[in-house]
C-alpha cells in the first residue's frame, strides 16, 4: 500500500510535523495536570474546564472587543490562573485529603456546570477565532508542508516547556515544590509554606491550561463539551508520562499527538478509536506509566 | 430433622451475626410491596416507573463493583450499552422475543465484562479510571462508526419487539414493560442479595478493605474481582436489554460517559454498598430529572453538576448515613422486628 516514491514521504513528514504541534500543545494543556493529578495525588477531572476558559476568554476578546491575538494570549494565562487560584482556595483545598471517590464525583460535577453554564452563555456551537494575518499560511522546506501557526505553537511550547523544566529542577521555588510533594508534612517542619506552594502551583498549572485552551481553538475547534471530550487525553499525558519531572509527559504528549494525528489522517475510518486502544494497551503492559522511575506514588 | 438444625443452633457468634444480616427485614418486604404497588398507583406513570425500575438495575450492577468491591468505574455505561446495542440487534436481525433477546444481551455484555475484568486488576484506581472510561470510549467509537449496522448517531430504529414469552404485548403507556422490568429487576436483586450475603460476597468485602490482607488470608482477589465484574458487567447488560425492548430504540447515550456518570451519581444519592442504595437513588435521580426538565431541559447538566459537588461538599457519608439512620429508625418502629 505504501510506495516509497518521494510524496508519500514527504506527506509523512508533514504529518508528523503536524503531530509535533498538536503534542506540544496537548503538553501545555495538561502540564498543570502533572502536578495536580501526578505529584499531589489529586483526581482532577476538571482541568479541561480551564483550557476551556482560556480560549472562550480569547474568542470573547477577539471578536467582541478586537483585541489582537497575541495580546490575547497572555490575559487568557492571567484570567484562568486567577481563576484557578480562587477555586483552589476555595473549593478544591476540602477535597485534598478525600478518598479518590469523592475527588472524581466533586470534578464530574464541576466539569458539568462548566459545560451547561458555557453552553447558556455561548450556545452550543463551535467557535471560531480568526488568526493575524502573519500566522496563517503554509510554506515549504525541502518539500515539506509547515504550516506557520504550527510552527508557532511548536516554539511558544517549546518554549514553556524548557521553561518548566527549569523552574522545577533549578529554581528554589522548584525544589520547595518537589518537598512538599514528596512529604508534605517533614515539608512543613522546614518550613516550607506548603499550601501556598499548591496554591502557587495549581494556579500557573490552571493558567498554562487557559493559555493551551487559547492556542488550541484553532487547532482542535472550542465548543462547550471541550472539557469531556478531552479529559481522557490529559489523563494519558499523566498517566502514560509518569510523574518524574517534566520529560516523561512531554514525550507522551508528543507520542500522544502524533498518534493520533497519523491515525486520523491515515485510518480516518478508525477516528479516535486507536488512541484509546494504544492507551489501554500501555496501562496493560506499564500500569505506572511509560516513563515513571519505580515506586512513584 | 436435627441434623439439618443442629449447626444453626449450635453456630457460632460471628456465624449467627452474618446469618442475621442475610435476614429479610420488614422494611425491605414493604420497599418492594411499594414497588408493586406503584403499579396500581400511579397508572399514568408506568413509563417513568419502567425508567426507575432500569436505572436502579443499572445502578444496582455499579454498585456490585464498586460498592462491595471498591473499584471505582467511569466508564460503567459500556456494558449497558452493549446490552441495549445487542438486544436491538438481536431482535432485528434473529428473535422478536423479549426473554430470549434478554438471555442473548446478558451473555454478551458478560463476554465483555469478563475480558475487560483482566484489565481492571492491575494499576491504581487513577488507572482503572482511565481503562474503564477508555473501554467505554472504544465502544462508543465503534457504535459510531459502524453505522450501518448500529445506526451511527442517529440511533437504531425499527427494532420490533414480540410479546413476552408470545403472551404480553407491549402496550403503548408502558404497563407491562414496568412489570416486566420489575421482574427481573426482583430477579436480579434476589441474586445480588444472595452473592453479596455468600461468603464469596464477604470475601469480596475483604478485597476492598485490604486487598494485600485479603491475600495473605487466602482470598484471591484476582479471581474474584474478576467473577463480579462480570457479573456486574451481565447486570448492566440487562438493563440495557430491557431499555431496548421496552423503547425499541436504541441511541448512542446509551454508551455515553453522562451516562455512566449519571449511575455513579445515582449510587451517590442512596449510597453505595448495601444494595437498596441505587434503587433508592434511581427514584430520587428519576423524579428529580423529571421535576427538573420540565422547568429547563437543557440545562439538566447544570443541575447534576451542581448536586454533584454540593453532594460531596457536605459528605456523601453524612448524607447517606442520615438516610440510613432514617430507614433504620422506621425499622425500630415496626412491630415484630428481630434483632
Amino acid at each position: 500500500m505504501w510506495g516509497w516514491n518521494d510524496r508519500r514521504v514527504v506527506s509523512v513528514l508533514t504529518i508528523l510535523f503536524d503531530g509535533v504541534a498538536y503534542g506540544m500543545l496537548l503538553f501545555v494543556l495538561a502540564c498543570g495536570l502533572v502536578v495536580t493529578l501526578g505529584l499531589m495525588n489529586f483526581v482532577n477531572l476538571a482541568h479541561g474546564a480551564f483550557a476551556m476558559a482560556g480560549g472562550y476568554l480569547t474568542v470573547i476578546l477577539m471578536t467582541r472587543y478586537g483585541v489582537p491575538f497575541l495580546v490575547c494570549l497572555p490575559i487568557a494565562f492571567v484570567a484562568t490562573a486567577s481563576l484557578g487560584a480562587v477555586v483552589e482556595r476555595t473549593l478544591y483545598v476540602p477535597m485534598y485529603d478525600r478518598s479518590h471517590l469523592d475527588q472524581v464525583l466533586f470534578t464530574i460535577g464541576l466539569v458539568f456546570i462548566s459545560v451547561a453554564i458555557v453552553h447558556f452563555l455561548m450556545g452550543s456551537q463551535a467557535q471560531v477565532i480568526r488568526l493575524p494575518s502573519y500566522l496563517q499560511g503554509r510554506f515549504e522546506i525541502f518539500g515539506v508542508g509547515i504550516g506557520v501557526y504550527r510552527l508557532f505553537l511548536i516554539a511558544v511550547c517549546g518554549v514553556l516547556a524548557l521553561l518548566l523544566q527549569w523552574v522545577l529542577a533549578a529554581t528554589r521555588f522548584g525544589s520547595q515544590l518537589r518537598a512538599a510533594v514528596d512529604d508534605a508534612r517533614v515539608a512543613r517542619g522546614l518550613g516550607i509554606r506548603v499550601s501556598w506552594i499548591f496554591a502557587l502551583t495549581f494556579a500557573f498549572g490552571s493558567g498554562l491550561a487557559g493559555l493551551g485552551g487559547a492556542l488550541a481553538a484553532e487547532i482542535v475547534g472550542l465548543d462547550p463539551t471541550f472539557p469531556l471530550k478531552f479529559m481522557l487525553y490529559f489523563l494519558v499525558v499523566v498517566t502514560v508520562g509518569g510523574t518524574s519531572g517534566m520529560t516523561g509527559p512531554l514525550l507522551a504528549a508528543l507520542l500522544l499527538g502524533m498518534t493520533d494525528v497519523m491515525g486520523k489522517y491515515l485510518f480516518p475510518k478508525f477516528g479516535a478509536f486507536i488512541i484509546y486502544a494504544v492507551m489501554i494497551a500501555v496501562l496493560m503492559i506499564r500500569p505506572s506509566g511509560l516513563f515513571s522511575r519505580i515506586g512513584t506514588r | 430433622m436435627p441434623d439439618t438444625t443442629q449447626p444453626l443452633a449450635t453456630a457460632s457468634a460471628p456465624a449467627h451475626f452474618l446469618l442475621g444480616k442475610s435476614r429479610w427485614r420488614p422494611a425491605e418486604i414493604v420497599f418492594w410491596a411499594l414497588a408493586l404497588a406503584a403499579y396500581f398507583a400511579f397508572p399514568r406513570r408506568h413509563l417513568l416507573l419502567n425508567e426507575i425500575a432500569i436505572l436502579g438495575l443499572f445502578a444496582l450492577s455499579l454498585d456490585l463493583i464498586l460498592g462491595y468491591t471498591g473499584i471505582v468505574s467511569l466508564g460503567h455505561a459500556a456494558f449497558f450499552g452493549a446490552g441495549a446495542y445487542a438486544a436491538g440487534l438481536f431482535a432485528k436481525h434473529v428473535f422478536g422475543e423479549p426473554v430470549t433477546g434478554l438471555v442473548f444481551s446478558i451473555g454478551i455484555s458478560a463476554i465483555l465484562g469478563f475480558l475487560s475484568s483482566f484489565l481492571v486488576l492491575r494499576g491504581t484506581d487513577l488507572t482503572r479510571l482511565m481503562v474503564t472510561l477508555g473501554v467505554a470510549l472504544v465502544l462508543y467509537e465503534l457504535a459510531n462508526r459502524l453505522d450501518w449496522i448500529t445506526g451511527g448517531s442517529d440511533g437504531m430504529l425499527g427494532v420490533k419487539i414480540d410479546p413476552i414469552l408470545g403472551f404480553f404485548p407491549f402496550t403503548f403507556r408502558g404497563s407491562t414493560a414496568y412489570l416486566y422490568s420489575l421482574t427481573v429487576l426482583f430477579l436480579a436483586f434476589l441474586l445480588a442479595r444472595r452473592v453479596v450475603h455468600s461468603p464469596f460476597g464477604l470475601s469480596l468485602r475483604a478485597v476492598k478493605d485490604n486487598r494485600l490482607r485479603a491475600s495473605s488470608i487466602g482470598i484471591a482477589p484476582a479471581r474474584r474481582i474478576v467473577a463480579i465484574y462480570t457479573l456486574a458487567a451481565a447486570y448492566a447488560g440487562a438493563a440495557g436489554a430491557l431499555a431496548t425492548q421496552t423503547t425499541q430504540f436504541v441511541s448512542l447515550e446509551t454508551l455515553d460517559f453522562t451516562h455512566s456518570a449519571d449511575a455513579l451519581l445515582v449510587l451517590v444519592i442512596g449510597g453505595a454498598g448495601y444494595l437498596y442504595g441505587g434503587l433508592l437513588g434511581a427514584i430520587v435521580f428519576k423524579l428529580l430529572k423529571d421535576a427538573l426538565s420540565v422547568a429547563s431541559p437543557a440545562y439538566w447538566l447544570f443541575w447534576m453538576g451542581l448536586f454533584l459537588v454540593v453532594l460531596v461538599l457536605i459528605g456523601r457519608e453524612r448524607l447517606t448515613g442520615g438516610g440510613r439512620a432514617l430507614l433504620d429508625a422506621v425499622v425500630a418502629r415496626m412491630p415484630g422486628r428481630r434483632r
